[in-house]
C-alpha cells in the first residue's frame, strides 16, 4: 500500500519544486541570447542603410509602426557617439595629466571648447561630412555623431583629467614600489579612480547629446530618419495624435536607458568610491542583480575575463615599456615636436585661409554679423532674465518646502529630460498658430531649452541653506524683502551663477535653431546671428557662414571669459557658505 | 659601528630642494649620509614637516634627490631593482580590490604564475592574522584590519628592506600597541623574510621600543642631528630606568636644536652643530601656550617633558611645537629634559585676559622676529596698513609652500590675539590695530584660540 502511493506522488513533487529553479537561471540567458539576436539583425538593417545612397529630400512615416525603428537610429548615433567621446576622453584625459608640457595648453583649450556653442558648427560640419562622402548616407549620419561628440566630450574629458590628478600620492607611489606595470596601473588603479566621475559626467553628456541629436535629425536638407525628424514631421502635418505619440516614445527611451543603462551602471560604480567605511545607502538597481544572476555572464567573465586580463597582466608584466631610457625619451620628444609643429602649421594655414575669406566679405556683410549677434545677445539675456524671475521664487518655494519637492522634484526632471529640440517643431506650430512671429517666439523656445538649469540649481541652493540660519532669521524677524535680501539671496547666489553659466552656454545653442525654422514648406525666421548662421547654410553663402560661426564663438567665449567666470569666483570666495 | 657589514642601502650626501611656484628653490633635505644595515630595526624621528618621508621616499628610490646618489647594494637605487617595501600611513590598499587582490597585485605585477601568487598570498595573509578575510573589501574592514592588509601587501613580496612611514599613526593608541607587538614578534622569531626594517615615526616611546638604531632628524633644512644605538632586550619595559632616560634624551634633542647633547654614557651618537636660519615659530595657538603655561604652575613650575606627555595624553608631535613656542617666547626654559616655567610665564598664567594680551604682545615684539618686522611696517607706513603678500615674500624665500602656510597661520593667529594687528579679509591686508580695550572694527572676526 505505501509503495504505490509514493510512486504516484514523487513526480508531482519533483517537477513542481524544479519548475522555478530552471525558470529563474535559464531566463536571463534566453534573454540575452534573443537579445544578440536582434543586435545581429540590427546592424545588418543599418548597414544596408548607411551605406546605401543618400536621400537628401527624405520621407518620414509618420506611421506608429515606424517608430521603433526611428528610436533605434536615434539611439545608436547617441551610442556612437559615446563611445567615441569615451575613447577620445580618456585618451585626452591622460595626455594631459601625465605630460605637463602638454597639459600647459590641453586644459585652457578644453575650457574654451568646452564653451563654444557646439550647434554653431551644425551647418558647417553637415556640409563637409556630405562632402566627404558624397552621395551616401553615411557622410551625414557620421556628421551627425561628429557633432553629438563635440557635444559631450569636453566635460568627460575633463572629468577623467581631475580623477587621475587626485589620485593620492601614497597611492600611486604604492603602485610604484609594486613595480605596476603601464597596463596595471591603468586598471587597477587610474579607471577605477575616474569611473564614478566619468559615470556621472557620461549621463550629463548623453542628456545633452540628445539635444544635439534632435537638432540633427532636423536639419534642413540633411534630415536623418529618427525621433527629431518624426516629430518635425508630425508637426508639419499638424498631426497631435502622431506629436503625442513621438514625445512618448521620446520619454519611454529616456526612460529606458535610465533603467537598464545608467541605474546599473551607478550601482556597479558604488565599488569605487573612496570612502573608507561602507555607506548604508547604497544604490541598487534591478537589472544589476538580475545580471549577476546569470549563469551566462558568470561563465563569461570566468571563462573569458578572466583569463583575458591575466593574460594582459602578464603580457606587460614581460614587456614593461620602458620609459626611463634616454634615447626613447628623445624619439618622443622628437614626435612631440613635430606633431606640435605640424598642429601649428595646420592652425596657421586655417587662420591664414580664415583671414583670406573674412577680407572677401562685404562691409554689409559685417554690419550684419554685428546687428545679428546684438540681437540674439540681446535676446539670450532677456531668456536669462526671465528664467531668473520664474524660477527663483519657485526654486526657493521648492527648496523649502520638502513635501512640495518630493512632488515637483521628479515632474521637473521628466519635463527637463525632454530634450528642447524635440519639441520645437510642435511649440513653433503653436505658436504660429497663435499668429505670434519668431521674434518672441524664438524667446519662448530659449526659455524651453533653458530655464531648467537655473530651477534645478535654484532648488539645490534653496536646500543647502542650513536650518539654523533660517531659524535665527526668524528669530531677529528677518522676513519679507529683507529675508529675501540677508538670507535667501546670498544663499542661492554661487548656486544661481552655475545655474546661469550653464543657461546661458545653453541658450546661444539653441539661438541656432530657434531664430530660422521649416515648417509646412515655408521658412520662418527673425533678426539674429542663429539665423544668419542657417540662411547662410540654406543659401550656399559658405564665407559668411564662416564668419559668423566665429564671431558667435568669438562672443561667447569672451562673454564666459569676462563676466561668467568673475561671477564665479566671486561666488566661490564670498558667498560658501561654509566659511 | 664595530663590525664592518655592507649596507644594504647607502646614501651618499642626498640632498632634496623643491622649486616653489616662484621660481625659488628651498632645500628640504641638507646634504646626508645614511647606510641602511642588515638586521636591525632602524627608526626616523623627526618634528612633523622635516622632511622624514622625503628622505623615506628617496632611500627606497620612489624620488630622485636633488644631488647626491643612493646605492642598492652598490648599484643606483631604482624601485625595479630595489627589492623594497612600503607600508603606508594611510594605508593606500585599493578600496576596488578584494583583501586577496589587494595582497596579489604586487605578484601580478611580478608575472608570479597565478597559482603560486594565490599561495603566497594566502600563506601572507595567515601571518598577518588576516584568514578568513580574503574576499572581504577594505572598506568593511577597521583601521587595524586595512594595516594589516598592508603589511601583507609588503611582506608578500619579500622585501630585503621594510619601509614603514608612520605606519601606526592612523590608528587609536590600543590598536597601534598590538600591531607593534605582532610586528616585533615577527621580526624577533624571523618569521619575515627581511632583513631590516626603516620605520619613520613621530612617537619617541614607539621609536625606543622598537628601534636597534634611532636617528633623528633637525628641520629646515633636515639634517642627522643624531644618531645612535639602541642595546636594550626585547621586550623592552616602558617603566625601566633606562628606557625612560633614553626617552628623555630624545625629547631633549628634539627640544633644543641649539644645544650640543651627548648620549647618556654611550660614545657613539653622531653629533653635528646646529645652523640658524631664519626663525621658525612653532606652529602652536596661543591658547595651546595658555594651557600648558597654567598646567606647570599647578605642577610647582617645573616638569619632565615625557610625564608632560602623559599627563596631557598628548603625542610628541603635538606636544612640541608648544613647548617650543613657550620658549621662543621666554615663558619657559628646558633644562636637561625638564621643562621650567619662566617668572614672565608665572606672570602670564596667573593674568587675567586683558593683562594676558599685554605680556603675550610683549614677549612676542621681544622674541618672534616676523611680528617684529610687521609692527615696524605697520608703524612706518602712512596708511599703518601692508597687503598680507608682503608676509608671503618675507616667508617664500624661506619655506617651502605648505611651510608659508603654516608660519602665515600660527603668525597670524600670535599677532592678532596680540593685537598688534588686525586682519582685512575684504583687501587681504593687515591693518594696525586699536590699543588693547577699544572696540574692534566691524570687518574683523574674533581670533580663535
Ligand atoms: N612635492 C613637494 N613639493 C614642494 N614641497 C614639498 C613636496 N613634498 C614635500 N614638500 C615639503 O617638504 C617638507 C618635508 O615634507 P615631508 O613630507 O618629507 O615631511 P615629514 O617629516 O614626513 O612630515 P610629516 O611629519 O608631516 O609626515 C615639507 O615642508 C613639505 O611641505
Ligand atoms: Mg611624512
Amino acid at each position: 500500500m505505501k509503495r504505490p502511493q509514493q510512486i504516484v506522488f514523487r513526480p508531482l513533487v519533483r517537477i513542481w519544486s524544479v519548475l522555478p529553479r530552471v525558470s529563474v537561471a535559464g531566463l536571463p540567458d534566453l534573454i540575452m541570447f534573443s537579445g544578440g539576436l536582434a543586435l545581429f539583425y540590427g546592424v545588418i538593417q543599418v548597414g544596408r542603410n548607411w551605406l546605401g545612397p543618400f536621400h537628401p529630400q527624405l520621407e518620414i512615416s509618420r506611421s506608429p509602426g515606424a517608430l521603433p525603428v526611428y528610436a533605434g537610429y536615434s539611439l545608436l548615433r547617441i551610442a556612437l557617439a559615446y563611445v567615441l567621446s569615451m575613447l577620445f576622453a580618456v585618451t585626452y584625459g591622460y595626455v594631459a595629466a601625465y605630460r605637463s608640457r602638454a597639459e600647459r595648453f590641453m586644459i585652457p583649450l578644453l575650457d574654451v571648447l568646452q564653451s563654444i556653442p557646439v550647434l554653431s558648427f551644425l551647418p558647417g560640419v553637415m556640409l563637409a561630412m556630405a562632402a566627404l562622402f558624397p552621395g551616401r548616407q553615411l557622410g551625414v549620419e557620421m556628421g551627425a555623431v561628429l557633432l553629438i561628440f563635440t557635444g559631450q566630450v569636453w566635460n568627460m574629458a575633463f572629468s577623467f583629467y581631475a580623477s587621475l590628478k587626485s589620485i593620492p600620492r601614497e597611492m600611486r607611489e604604492a603602485a610604484t614600489i609594486y613595480r605596476f606595470n603601464w597596463w596595471q596601473r591603468f586598471l587597477q588603479i587610474e579607471l577605477p579612480f575616474a569611473t564614478i566621475g566619468l559615470v556621472w559626467n557620461s549621463m550629463m553628456s548623453v542628456a545633452g547629446a540628445w539635444f544635439f541629436l534632435m537638432a540633427c535629425e532636423q536639419f534642413g536638407d540633411f534630415r536623418l530618419p529618427g525621433l527629431g525628424s518624426y516629430l518635425q514631421a508630425a508637426a508639419d502635418g499638424g498631426d497631435t495624435g502622431s506629436i503625442l505619440l513621438g514625445i512618448l516614445t521620446m520619454v519611454a527611451v529616456i526612460v529606458l536607458i535610465d533603467q537598464f543603462v545608467w541605474r546599473p551602471v551607478i550601482a556597479w560604480a558604488e565599488k569605487f568610491k573612496m570612502e573608507q567605511v561602507e555607506s548604508t545607502s547604497a544604490p541598487t538597481s534591478w537589472v544589476l542583480d538580475f545580471l549577476k544572476r546569470s549563469r551566462g555572464v558568470a561563465v563569461f567573465r570566468k571563462r573569458a575575463i578572466r583569463p583575458l586580463r591575466g593574460l594582459m597582466i602578464h603580457y606587460f608584466a614581460r614587456h614593461e615599456v620602458r620609459t626611463e631610457s634616454a634615447g626613447e625619451n628623445q624619439a618622443v620628444l622628437w614626435l612631440w615636436r613635430v606633431v606640435g609643429t605640424s598642429a601649428l602649421g595646420a592652425i596657421g594655414y586655417a587662420v591664414v585661409r580664415v583671414v583670406m575669406i573674412l577680407t572677401g566679405l562685404h562691409g554689409s556683410d559685417f554690419r550684419q554679423i554685428g546687428i545679428g549677434l546684438f540681437a540674439t545677445w540681446l535676446r539670450v539675456n532677456v531668456t536669462l532674465v526671465l528664467g531668473a524671475l520664474w524660477t527663483i521664487p519657485a526654486g526657493v518655494a521648492i527648496g523649502f518646502n520638502p513635501r512640495l519637492a518630493r512632488i515637483a522634484q521628479p515632474l521637473a526632471q521628466i519635463a527637463a529630460s525632454v530634450p528642447a529640440t524635440a519639441v520645437f517643431p510642435v511649440v513653433l506650430l503653436v505658436l504660429i498658430r497663435l499668429g505670434g512671429g519668431l521674434g518672441f517666439g524664438s524667446i519662448v523656445l530659449l526659455l524651453l531649452g533653458t530655464q531648467w538649469y537655473i530651477l534645478f540649481n535654484v532648488i539645490a541652493g534653496a536646500m543647502a541653506i542650513p536650518t539654523d540660519l533660517k531659524e535665527v532669521a526668524g528669530v531677529f524677524g528677518i522676513r519679507g524683502w529683507e529675508r529675501w535680501r540677508k538670507l535667501i539671496l546670498p544663499g542661492i547666489f554661487p548656486f544661481l551663477v552655475t545655474g546661469m553659466i550653464t543657461a546661458s552656454g545653453g541658450a546661444w545653442n539653441v539661438s541656432i535653431v530657434a531664430e530660422y525654422a521649416h515648417l509646412k514648406g515655408q521658412v520662418y525666421s527673425t533678426v539674429g546671428i542663429g539665423a544668419m548662421i542657417s540662411a547662410a547654410t540654406d543659401a550656399k553663402n559658405f564665407n559668411l557662414l564662416l564668419a559668423s560661426t566665429i564671431a558667435l564663438a568669438a562672443v561667447v567665449v569672451t562673454t564666459n571669459r569676462l563676466l561668467w567666470r568673475r561671477l564665479y569666483r566671486l561666488a566661490e570666495t564670498r558667498f560658501k557658505l561654509e566659511g | 659601528m664595530t663590525e664592518p657589514v655592507d649596507p644594504i642601502i647607502r646614501a651618499h650626501a642626498v640632498e632634496k630642494f623643491y622649486e616653489q611656484p616662484d621660481g625659488n628653490r628651498i632645500e628640504v633635505i641638507a646634504p646626508v649620509d645614511l647606510d641602511v644595515e642588515p638586521g636591525k630595526i632602524i627608526t626616523l624621528l623627526g618634528p612633523s614637516g622635516c622632511g622624514k618621508s622625503t628622505l623615506l621616499r628617496i632611500l627606497t628610490g620612489l624620488s630622485q634627490p636633488s644631488s647626491g646618489k643612493v646605492l642598492w647594494h652598490g648599484q643606483p637605487i631604482s624601485p625595479e631593482n630595489a627589492g623594497v617595501a612600503i607600508v603606508f600611513q594611510s594605508f593606500a590598499l585599493f578600496p576596488w580590490l578584494t583583501v586577496l587582490d589587494n595582497v596579489e597585485a604586487p605578484l601580478e605585477a611580478r608575472g608570479v604564475p597565478a597559482m603560486e601568487r594565490h599561495k603566497r598570498a594566502l600563506r601572507i595573509l595567515d601571518t598577518v592574522g588576516l584568514d578568513g578575510f580574503e574576499s572581504a573589501y577594505p572598506k568593511e574592514l577597521s583601521g587595524g584590519m586595512k594595516q594589516r592588509v598592508g603589511f601583507a601587501r609588503a611582506l608578500v613580496v619579500e622585501p630585503e628592506v621594510l619601509f614603514m612611514d608612520e605606519p601606526f599613526s592612523a590608528l587609536d593608541v590600543l590598536t597601534a600597541e598590538n600591531l607593534r607587538n605582532e610586528l616585533l614578534e615577527l621580526w624577533l622569531s624571523k618569521k619575515m623574510p627581511t632583513s631590516a626594517i626603516f620605520i619613520v615615526t613621530h612617537n619617541i616611546e614607539e621609536a625606543v621600543l622598537l628601534a636597534d638604531r634611532v636617528i633623528v632628524l633637525a628641520r629646515n633644512p633636515a639634517w642627522v642631528r643624531a644618531d645612535f644605538p639602541i642595546e636594550l632586550a626585547h621586550p623592552r619595559d616602558r617603566k625601566s630606568p633606562r628606557f625612560v632616560e633614553l626617552v628623555d634624551y630624545i625629547y631633549k634633542i628634539m627640544t633644543q636644536p641649539q644645544l650640543a647633547v651627548a648620549v647618556p654614557d654611550a660614545a657613539a651618537a653622531v653629533q653635528k652643530p646646529a645652523r640658524q636660519k631664519y626663525q621658525m615659530i612653532p606652529h602652536a595657538r596661543v591658547g595651546g601656550i595658555a594651557g600648558l603655561l597654567e598646567l606647570l604652575q599647578d605642577r610647582g613650575g617645573k616638569e619632565y617633558l615625557h610625564r608632560l606627555a602623559e599627563v596631557l595624553i598628548m603625542d610628541a608631535e603635538d606636544l612640541l611645537p608648544i613647548i617650543e613656542a613657550s620658549v621662543l617666547l621666554g615663558f619657559a626654559t628646558l633644562k636637561e629634559g625638564d621643562i621650567q616655567i619662566t617668572a614672565e610665564g608665572a606672570r602670564f598664567a596667573e593674568a587675567d585676559i586683558l593683562t594676558r594680551k599685554i605680556l603675550f604682545r610683549q614677549a612676542a615684539l621681544n622674541h618672534v622676529v616676523i611680528l617684529q618686522q610687521i609692527d615696524s611696517m605697520l608703524h612706518a607706513k602712512a596708511d599703518h596698513s601692508i597687503p598680507e603678500e608682503f608676509f608671503y615674500d618675507i616667508l617664500d624665500e624661506h619655506f617651502s609652500q605648505d611651510e608659508v602656510e603654516r608660519q602665515f597661520d600660527t603668525a597670524m593667529n600670535w599677532g592678532r590675539y596680540a593685537e598688534i594687528f588686525d586682519f582685512d579679509r575684504e583687501s587681504h591686508r593687515l591693518v594696525l590695530a586699536e590699543p588693547v580695550g577699544e572696540p574692534h572694527p566691524p570687518t574683523t572676526t574674533p581670533v580663535q584660540l
